[in-house]
């Protein structure tokens, strides 16, 4: 049973109707009353390295308080059925409840990965019993999640993981490294895709798992960026135990987990899980490169001009795209690997807008004093220039979705197919971290 | 064009792609690629009984759109022109008649706006001029003066679209620091024409320059110096038909290119088994979709004169303007040699992609419009 999808067709058991439009009443009463007003533009930038680590403690901190204040107010999983202390209403519920969150603070952090994919994919594949013991938690603010996912051997190949599960009685021994999880450090749960059977091929061998990552046996390392971000981390798993009651979905078929793990991480704003500002989820913000061209002293200058034109254009076709392929996907018209596509094009136009950015700082760029004002910091967001056309999936592997699932060309040839993965080659890089 | 059209919307769309696809096939437009006006008249005249002016008109002078979205049911007309390479001044003949029904009637306006909707006459838009800011309303130096009881029009205006085959010219020009709309015909003195090339097969345009040409003042359409509105919102409705033609360019390219990848072998395998050649395909869908979003996004805004309809129709010509061309270009290095020879069909969607690209603002003057824009709403 997808108690998920019950709540958006709205005739579970848990679909208590309550009119959208009284509901959003009430979310913009309560809001008003309880949220601050914030300036959009501190969800923005990525990955800036203004906090300090008590900074960021404290902010985590601060949004699991504000999780909870949703949660006593009845706003906190609005989709999730009642029974595991969500609300039980639609998808139209939380998108009015977005709307009217627009301006206002929010639990940024508790969104992505916990919302989704983590808590979707507990409730589409978890046993009754792991829902009630993890999605009450998870509403009230008390667990964040995270996905152990990607590995350090692996870039694009998700299904070549090579972190192991040996099962031993009642329970699993996991050995491995796992990379790329957002905020593992102040986090409590993961969802963990290991390897469960190496004598059958790649994607046959997997299962998914659940375990808190404070623990013995599971050491957390925070990776610097080049920016001096380090908000990525990298966790070595050494003999990590885990109870067979916290498997999720059956021995060996993790993957038909791991395609709807990745199928809700990349539904993100369009989750109905997710709690989040309907005007901020969109906007690249490009209006901030009016004030860029203003700092640098440009606002006359045409070829200034042409570059914030050029930011806004990219802006809003970004938008109507995403709008386009939504709809289109939502009413079975093109198939659901054409959201590869408005993927691709954020990915290029991100990249592009830093650029841009870049470009309207001229010399400051290189060099600046904080009296630059936005004009700080543009030089190394151009160093990260490339982590929009990298994370939550390359543009190659979008370029890839589109040619081969959406226009059916060829399928590129892989070498660790119908094999035993035991079989397939790995690199000498294999296991290193940046491999 | 939208995945979704209501049942008249896609009427409307099928029974147009069926009578260019019969009327005027790719052998015909090389046919036509010497004619004069670059189309038949008949061709023009039975197109008109299909809507092909209509639209933009309301049912009591006339007209009438299919869905109440004028403008977006234009676009599905200008979608397929560009589909088919087609000709005949769709963009000229539909901005006149939306203008010429948009205020109150005078006998001699509304002959010639029965004659625009019955498709027997055409009436050319003269609108840009060729000195820089001569696309935007507000950089028109064309003079439209009132002297006595008459108008006088001096200055001059090009590239305008089928003008030796109009009957009236509608004429966008400046009063003093207003501007004013003219309808011209086109036998009065003073008004002279030469024809100039073009990048398209069938498109012709001229250079008509206007010396001291007079004519009474009730030949104006509203009110004189009191214009810059209509001619801005003419101009929305222009890049929009533009982009909606170019993103029917860009995908028939598109779909003969797909075709031609999986076709053709090289070194024993289809071109669209070589991953280099797949990512720039998934590119080009995307460009694609993103001209497709945009340009139905900006039909729909000015449609229904939403707040940001002037950024949209902007984001539109600048974003459909550069990949339109973009694309099928891509689409030409995909085919190789053939693809830049006469006998191939795929320079018929580059030349309309390329031209509709100069007409109504270039990507970077509409770049600079939106820079504008932004700064406007932020101040």
């Amino acid at each position: 049973m997808n108690s998920t999808r019950d709540a958006e067709d709205g005739d579970g058991e848990d679909g208590d109707r309550q009119d959208t439009a009284g509901f959003a009443a009430r979310a913009r009463t309560w809001i008003e009353a309880n949220l601050r007003r914030v300036d959009p533009s501190v969800y923005e930038g990525a990955f800036r390295t203004d906090l300090t680590e008590e900074e960021e403690l404290a902010e985590v901190a601060q949004e699991r308080q504000l999780q909870k204040r949703l949660h006593d107010a009845g706003f906190a999983g609005i989709c999730v059925p009642r029974c595991y202390g969500g609300q039980g209403l639609t998808p139209a519920h939380q998108r009015a409840f977005n709307e009217a969150l627009n301006g206002h603070e929010f639990p940024a952090r508790i969104q992505s990965p916990t919302m989704a994919p983590c808590l979707a994919v507990l409730l589409e594949f978890g046993t009754e019993e792991q829902k009630r013991t993890h999605v009450p938690p998870i509403l009230r603010g008390e667990e964040l999640w995270m996905q152990l996912l990607s590995e350090p051997g692996g870039g694009s190949d998700v299904a070549g993981v090579l972190t192991s599960a040996a099962r031993d009685g009642d329970q699993w021994v996991l050995n491995g490294s796992k990379i790329w999880t957002t905020g593992a450090w102040w986090s409590d749960w993961a969802l963990c895709l290991a390897r469960t059977n190496w004598d059958v091929p790649k994607h046959r061998g997997l299962t998914v798992f659940i375990l808190p990552l404070r623990q013995p046996g599971l050491e957390i390392h925070r990776i610097e960026m080049l920016n001096g971000s380090k908000e990525f981390c990298q966790e070595f798993l050494t003999d990590v135990v885990v109870p067979d009651s916290d498997r999720i979905g059956d021995i060996d078929e993790g993957w038909t987990v791991g395609v709807r793990w990745m199928f809700h991480e990349r539904m993100l704003y369009e989750s109905p899980l997710v709690t989040f500002p309907a005007g901020l989820s969109r906007s690249f913000a490009s209006s901030s490169y009016t004030n860029l061209a203003r700092a640098a002293g440009r606002q006359e200058d045409p070829s200034a001009q042409e570059l914030v034109g050029e930011a806004r254009m990219l802006d809003v076709v970004n938008e109507r795209l995403h709008e386009r392929m939504s709809r289109g996907i939502a009413a079975g018209l093109v198939n659901d690997q054409a959201a590869a596509i408005p993927r691709l094009f954020k990915g290029v136009a991100a990249v592009r807008l830093r650029t841009i950015a870049f470009e309207l700082a001229g010399m400051t760029g290189g060099a600046w004093t904080p009296d630059d004002g936005p004009l700080c910091d543009c030089g190394v967001d151009f160093l990260m220039r490339q982590t929009g056309s990298i994370g939550g999936g390359t543009t190659e592997m979008a370029r890839n979705v589109i040619s081969e699932r959406v226009l059916g060309m060829p399928r590129e040839r892989s070498a660790d197919r119908d094999i035993p993965f035991r079989q397939v080659r790995r690199g000498p890089s294999a296991g290193r971290r940046h491999g | 064009m939208r995945f979704q059209l209501t049942e008249d919307q896609q009427s409307l769309r099928e029974t147009t792609a069926k009578y260019l696809s019969d009327a005027v096939p790719v052998g015909h437009l090389r046919k036509l690629r010497q004619h004069p006006a670059g189309y038949e008249e008949e061709y023009w005249r039975q197109g008109a009984e299909l809507g092909w002016t209509s639209l933009l008109v309301p049912e009591e002078r006339g007209g009438g759109s299919v869905s109440g979205n004028a403008l977006v049911d234009a676009t599905l007309l200008a979608h397929e022109f560009g589909r088919h390479a087609a000709p005949g001044p769709l963009l000229s003949c539909n901005i006149a008649a939306s203008v010429l029904a948009g205020e109150a009637p005078t006998t001699r306006h509304a002959v010639v706006l029965d004659e625009l909707l019955s498709g027997s006459q055409v009436v050319s838009w003269c609108f840009t001029e060729g000195h820089p800011g001569g696309h935007r309303p507000e950089g028109l130096t064309l003079a439209i003066d009132v002297e006595g009881d008459e108008l006088v029009l001096h200055g001059t205006k090009r590239p305008v679209e089928a003008a030796a085959q109009a009957g009236h010219l509608l004429v966008s020009g400046r009063s003093g620091d207003g501007l004013t709309q003219v309808l011209v015909p086109v036998d009065t003195p003073g008004v002279s024409m030469e024809l100039m090339e073009t990048v398209d097969l069938t498109r012709r345009y001229w250079v008509v320059r206007f010396d001291r040409v007079r004519l009474p003042v009730d030949a104006a359409i509203g009110q004189v110096g009191g214009a810059a509105r209509q001619v801005e919102h003419q101009l929305q409705l222009g890049v929009v038909l533009l982009a909606a033609e170019t993103v029917g360019a860009m995908e028939r390219g598109f779909d003969m290119t797909l075709e031609w990848a999986f076709d053709r072998y090289t070194f024993g395998r289809p071109l669209a088994s070589y991953q280099e050649l797949k990512h720039r395909f998934a590119d080009m869908k995307t460009w694609l979709e993103a001209s497709h979003a945009v340009t139905d996004a900006a039909a729909a805004a000015v449609d229904g004169a939403e707040k940001n309809a002037a950024e949209l129709v902007s984001v539109a010509g600048a974003f459909v303007g550069q990949y339109g061309a973009e694309l099928v270009q891509d689409c030409v290095q995909m085919h190789g040699g053939i693809g830049v020879t006469y006998e191939h069909d795929l320079h018929l969607f580059l030349r309309r992609a390329t031209l509709n690209r100069t007409l109504l603002g270039t990507p970077a003057l509409h770049r600079r419009r939106i820079a504008e824009l932004v700064a406007e709403a932020e101040s």
